[in-house]
């Protein structure tokens, strides 16, 4: 440390302004970026396993996959699309919300709690901050869709975009709301395997809802209205062929989604006030 | 009108399930001091910092820091503080400098401004070399710097330290009492800090002995050793239950017992060894005489050692976490 001479005697007093709940939202997303894109295995694993699982489905699918009603058919690649998007969405929501258990384990997260930051931009910068990331991923691998005989249209596609954002910020609030109270990345990782993946596999990502219980359960799935939402707008200008799917209708898909990403939000928001035993480490 | 104090803490309690963490404590903090508590692991230092922090509430009993109480005005609380916690909190990730704008972000600072602190605090704390390095390809002492920073870049009137020393070699513990009496000097910064080295706990202004969760002793280091009367002697022994008997008869002293050491507090220390020298030789491996320290003033006051009250050398924190 440096000779006490070079330091000009400074009139007391905190320089902590207002504190500006948007520019520490903004510092704490910013940083979600800079972390991802100083670990390449990260970006490596979130877009590489949904691509493959895309490759492998779609080329292992293609001759047995068949769609109900004798509608049109569309083959299973193109089917399984809207999924592998959401599927991105919501690696990059685990990937990006795990790290609020490394954080609390390694005590960067105590710093935020005692700084004048309200509880409302600690949960909109971390989830804003994830979900650009999903959505870059998401927006890469929707170029490979020039491969396939998607219609979205200029319309479709914006609607696209701004459904897999919304999509992907309340799959970041999930994420959020379940790390929080999490002590361990083991933990998280055990929610992972029994909840959210199967969740995601119940979506009408890999078939259309069939007959019975399943068909309930994909009912009361949010994810389903996400990669229903996604189909539908990926068809606008092709309505049949995502009719043919066994997607809820545009208007279901994008009231549960806008619903379940304001419920997600204001959740975490509230979550966030508690405190866990690993911030008494 | 008179100034408030920097930190008024108030019959505060605080229980871990059915671990009493705090029990009942009450003291206050002048602005401008260099305060320290001082309490073996478990002692319920660091839930006290936590308390202070505004990480987590006060159960029983009311904290204010600069007059603001920490529960119902925690924004205000939160902005005059600067806190250093005992974990990193930095993002390893992150450069020096990225750390140090992400941390003036929280609090409000921005643009030119903020640059100039952050340039300020870099040349201050000798980071200046570092400021493009990521933090994890730092070393411990430049990481603590780093946090040292971050606590400090929006000049806070109370900087907070959870066991600032912990990783740090002699000369970067010199380095950093040089640094905090400057700050206190220069801009009048109260300094508040948690340590279980006694050795540290010398150099405060005024500090607080906490053991099991109780405050025992409250004063200077110098007023605190004072109040034990002139020399400490004591005596290694096998059977020091049968010495302090001996004592106790043939002169007339209470000697105290803890472990294999019998002690005692003495006006003329040397005197005293010369007439218990022949009474107990035959059963004495050593007899020592000292002007009294911090553990002697904790001894007298607990009836224990400093270091005995460590249940296990296990991490302060989760001794003090709940059951």
């Amino acid at each position: 440390m440096n000779d006490p001479a070079s330091v000009p005697a400074v009139e007391s007093g905190p320089e902590a302004g207002t504190a500006s709940g948007w520019l520490a939202a903004w510092s704490l997303g910013l940083r979600e970026w800079l972390r991802f894109v100083r670990q390449r295995n990260r970006v490596v694993g979130s877009l590489g396993q949904p691509l493959l699982f895309w490759l492998f489905f779609g080329e292992g699918f293609r001759e047995t996959f068949q769609l109900p009603q004798g509608g049109q058919q569309v083959p299973f690649r193109e089917f399984f699309f809207p999924g592998v998007l959401v599927l991105i969405l919501l690696f990059t929501a685990i990937f990006v919300t795990i790290s609020i258990i490394e954080d609390r384990r390694e005590g960067f997260l105590q710093a935020v709690l005692v700084s004048p930051v309200p509880n409302w931009a600690l949960v909109l910068g971390k989830l804003v901050g994830g979900t650009a990331i999903a959505l870059v991923g998401a927006l890469v691998f929707l170029l490979l869709g020039l491969t396939l005989n998607l219609q979205p249209g200029l319309w479709g596609l914006v609607g696209t975009v701004v459904f897999l954002f919304v999509s992907g910020l309340s799959l970041t609030g999930m994420g959020f709301i379940l790390a929080w109270r999490m002590d361990s990345t083991q933990g998280y990782h055990a929610v992972m395997s029994v909840v959210l993946f199967p969740m995601w596999l119940l979506s009408g990502a890999f078939f259309p809802p069939p007959p019975g219980v399943l068909g309930y359960l994909m009912l009361v799935n949010p994810m389903t209205y996400a990669v229903g939402g996604v189909r539908r707008m990926l068809y606008w200008n092709a309505p049949q062929l995502a009719a043919a799917s066994g997607d809820p209708p545009l208007w279901l898909c994008w009231a549960v989604t806008l619903g379940f990403c304001a419920a997600m939000i204001a959740l975490g928001a509230w979550v966030s006030r508690s405190r866990t035993q690993g911030d008494l480490r | 009108m008179a100034q408030t104090p920097a930190v008024e803490i108030q019959n505060v309690s605080f229980r871990y399930g059915s671990h009493q963490a705090l029990d009942d404590v009450s003291l206050s903090i002048a602005r401008g001091e260099i305060f320290v508590f001082l309490g073996p692991n478990g002692s319920g230092k660091t839930t006290l910092f936590r308390l202070l922090s505004t990480l987590i509430p006060p159960q029983q009993g009311t904290i204010r820091i600069l007059g603001h109480s920490v529960t119902e005005e925690s924004l205000q609380v939160r902005r005059q503080i600067g806190v250093v916690f005992q974990a990193a909190s930095v993002d390893g990730k992150l450069s020096v400098w990225e750390n140090l704008r992400h941390q003036g972000w929280l609090y409000g600072l921005s643009g030119a401004h903020l640059r100039e602190r952050i340039e300020e605090m870099l040349q201050q704390l000798g980071l200046a070399e570092r400021r493009d390095q990521a933090v994890e390809k730092l070393s411990g002492g430049l990481r603590r710097r780093v946090e040292l920073a971050k606590g400090l870049l929006h000049r806070p009137r109370v900087l907070l330290m959870d066991e600032p020393s912990t990783g740090l070699d002699p000369a970067a513990r010199s380095d950093l009492w040089n640094y905090l009496e400057r700050i206190r000097r220069q801009q009048q910064v109260t300094v508040v800090m948690t340590t279980h080295l006694l050795e540290e706990a010398e150099k405060a202004d005024r500090l607080a002995i906490l053991d099991r969760g109780r405050l025992v002793a409250l004063d200077t280091p110098g007023a605190l050793r004072s109040q034990i009367g002139g020399d400490i002697v004591s005596l290694q022994c096998e059977d020091p239950q049968q010495v302090a008997r001996i004592i106790e008869e043939k002169l007339q002293l209470t000697p105290a017992v803890i472990d294999h050491t019998v002690r005692l507090e003495h006006p003329q220390g040397h005197r005293l060894v010369s007439e218990l020298a022949p009474l107990v030789q035959e059963y004495v491996r050593s007899i020592t005489v000292g002007k009294p320290t911090l553990e002697d003033v904790f001894i007298q006051r607990t009836g224990h050692r400093f270091w005995a009250a460590e249940p296990t050398q296990q991490d302060p924190a989760q001794q003090e976490a709940p059951a």
